[in-house]
């Protein structure tokens, strides 16, 4: 089992290092897909272990996405001025300095959202179900509404990133991203991996079954929901910074704080995987990005529609997701011992 | 920042007038929210689209002529439907599962509608001029547009016959019945899968109504849904299901809130000051029942 698991990480890192040169037209999207599975991997630790439904990491995605960026300007150039001069670069980064400001501006990224998700998952995270879905909900769309009224991240017309150093062109600036992302992407499954075989995991799954008991048996249950928490804002936060510099270009609400869009789509994710599990929201997220490059091509306009369309379809009949499903159908694969008789009389009283 | 409000009194009376007349509206939406919740337990997200779809029917009422007051009679007839067919479809699924799969199935929902309206209508901010004039009180000092007063008199006015309703008709009893109590009330012969459609109709209807109000008085946009519903959502948590007196009072609150929001922090913090109450009344409510060890249900 050990040796066939070595040999699936392995061929994935082969393909996920050589990928961006087998596939070359593909760079950003899969560079995209990269950062969704981030999302839906840290989503998942909330919605899937935890039971913690959250609308709300949207919140430190477009935190380190602001962050990330303001940083990079900040460091070299005064951040006013270049939000003020918009589209007409005033200033250009060399390729040391956007370098340089890049790594630090992930550095910030990450941390500040942590740091925010410890202060206000402290004051959050004691509401429970649905109060807590709606509140989440509620401050991303907030930090939207905000972000768009402060004038020296650009308000409402958006803060042009940096733009990418000439060395190389548009290869080397899809290249760039890709590995980062990829390297973002790498870091987040190990950790997840790491943590989900430790006993904090199975904190967290007590918290999901029933909180009041995991508080009875002696578990500070509000200390391992924060850790969680900070956990998934961390890489939220890292993958938000990368993003802002993939995607050129950053608006409150339609880029940072999208609820409509990223906010939905990890939750989307976790779900059509199927929560709870590892390889799920991997396997979700990859799933739901051909769907959807597939189907936002096609029916250009109405993804909207689409995507509403797939919301409900997916959560009414498909809640398990695409883990629940293989688990049902091979339950010995996943380690579950089956009593053939037992298996079969269900299956007929169905 | 600009407290000018606090220097004028006059301003605070506007202000106040104005957030009272508009929090009546909100109270009519949130009633239709509590109804569905204390009979259903479900959250509906959608809530804020159905609003704005029943504004577009009385905006186009007045593209084709037809005043647009008489929406407050169309709009939730055909609202009505709308909720029905909505139930028929997606809700009557989720009813009896995990609130959170309401919520989601919901928001999916909310999204379908915001970009079917967004293709239908255009993504223009549109109103539907009603005519009425203004009045002027104190000295022309403060003004109030008359179809803000007309559209208080409105909700006040469904909003009561509603309640007759509820007390005094058969369905009405057994829609209280079965927020009570679904299984005993389904053992005792109500057909509950009906009183779960005409309940999600009921409200689909007052949101048409307040809909077509709020064409009237403020303006609509495709996206400006959302926001309706965290109004509702916060207004029931504040009064608690069942609450009516509260949901009249937490509604006009609200509504005085965000217009000294609206006067001290900019219009463009609006929308934002009232996702963040929300939030901290959530996290409040959130501390204060912690001391009893208990969290809100």
């Amino acid at each position: 089992m050990i040796n066939k698991n070595i040999i699936l990480y392995t061929a994935i890192l082969v393909f996920g290092i050589t990928a961006p040169f087998i596939f070359p037209a593909f760079k950003v999207q899969l560079s995209i897909l990269c950062v969704l599975i981030v999302l839906a991997l840290t989503w998942n630790i909330q919605g899937g272990e935890m039971g913690y439904n959250t609308f709300g990491n949207i919140l430190f995605y477009g935190l380190g996405m602001y962050l990330c960026a303001s940083v990079q300007v900040g460091m070299f150039f005064p951040l006013a001025e270049w939000t003020e001069s918009g589209g007409e670069k005033t200033f250009v980064h060399t390729p040391a300095q956007f370098f340089q400001g890049m790594a630090v501006g992930l550095v910030v990224a990450a941390i500040v959202p942590t740091i925010v998700a410890g202060l206000i998952g402290y004051a959050i995270l004691g509401l429970r179900g649905h109060y807590f879905a709606i509140c989440t909900l509620g401050l991303g769309v907030a930090a939207g509404e905000i972000s768009g009224g402060i004038e020296i991240i650009g308000a409402g017309q958006g803060f042009t990133t940096p733009p990418f150093p000439d060395v190389g062109g548009l290869e080397a600036r899809g290249e760039f991203f890709y590995l980062l992302s990829f390297v973002a992407l790498v870091l987040t499954f190990l950790a997840v991996r790491a943590i989900y075989s430790t006993r904090f995991k199975l904190i967290l799954n007590a918290i999901r079954d029933n909180e009041d008991k995991a508080e009875a048996m002696g578990i500070q249950t509000m200390k391992y929901k924060i850790i969680g928490w900070m956990i998934s804002a961390f890489f939220c936060g890292l993958a938000g910074g990368i993003m802002g510099g993939l995607v050129g270009y950053i608006d409150s609400t339609d880029v940072a704080f999208d609820g409509r869009e990223m906010g939905v789509f990890m939750v989307l994710m976790a779900i059509l995987g199927g929560k709870g599990t590892l390889w799920g929201p991997v396997i979700g997220a990859t799933v739901f990005h051909i769907f959807k490059e597939g189907f936002w091509t096609f029916f250009l306009g109405w993804q909207y529609v689409a995507l509403g369309v797939l919301i409900v379809v997916i959560v009414i009949y498909f809640p398990e997701g695409i883990m629940g499903w293989l688990r049902e159908k091979y339950p010995e694969r996943f380690g579950e011992v089956v009593d053939e008789a037992d298996r079969k009389a269900q299956v007929e009283l169905k | 920042m600009d407290f000018m409000v606090f220097q004028y009194p006059m301003i605070s009376v506007q202000a106040c007038l104005d957030g009272i007349l508009l929090g009546i509206l909100f109270a009519l939406i949130a009633y239709g929210m509590a109804l569905q919740w204390g009979v259903m337990n479900i959250i509906n997200i959608a809530q804020g689209d159905l609003v704005i779809l029943g504004g577009y029917i009385a905006y186009f009422m007045y593209l084709y002529g037809i005043h647009p007051a008489w929406g407050v009679i169309v709009a939730p007839i055909i609202m009505f439907f709308v909720g029905v067919g909505l139930y028929k479809l997606v809700i009557n699924k989720v009813v009896d599962r995990d609130l959170f799969i309401s919520i989601l199935a919901t928001f999916g929902i909310s999204i379908l509608f915001m970009q079917l309206m967004n293709f239908a209508f255009g993504a223009d901010v549109v109103l539907a001029n009603s005519g009425y004039g203004t009045t002027f009180l104190f000295d022309s000092a403060v003004v109030l547009p008359n179809s803000k007063i007309f559209s208080a008199f409105i909700s006040i006015l469904f909003a009561i016959c509603l309640v007759i309703y509820m007390k005094k008709s058969k369905l009405g009893r057994a829609i209280r019945a079965t927020a009570q109590n679904s299984r005993a009330a389904k053992i005792l012969g109500v057909d509950t899968e009906k009183v779960y459609a005409a309940t999600f109709g009921i409200n689909a209807a007052l949101c048409g109504v307040a809909g077509a109000l709020i064409s009237i008085t403020f303006t609509i946009h495709p996206y400006m849904g959302l926001p309706y519903t965290i109004r509702s959502f916060m207004i029931v948590i504040v009064a608690g299901l069942g609450n009516l007196p509260g949901v009249a009072l937490s509604g006009m609150g609200l509504g005085v809130f965000e217009e000294f929001a609206d006067y001290i922090l900019g219009t463009e913090f609006r929308i934002g000051a009232v996702f963040l109450l929300l939030v901290l009344i959530l996290v409040y409510r959130r501390f204060k029942l912690s001391r009893k060890r208990e969290y809100l249900k």
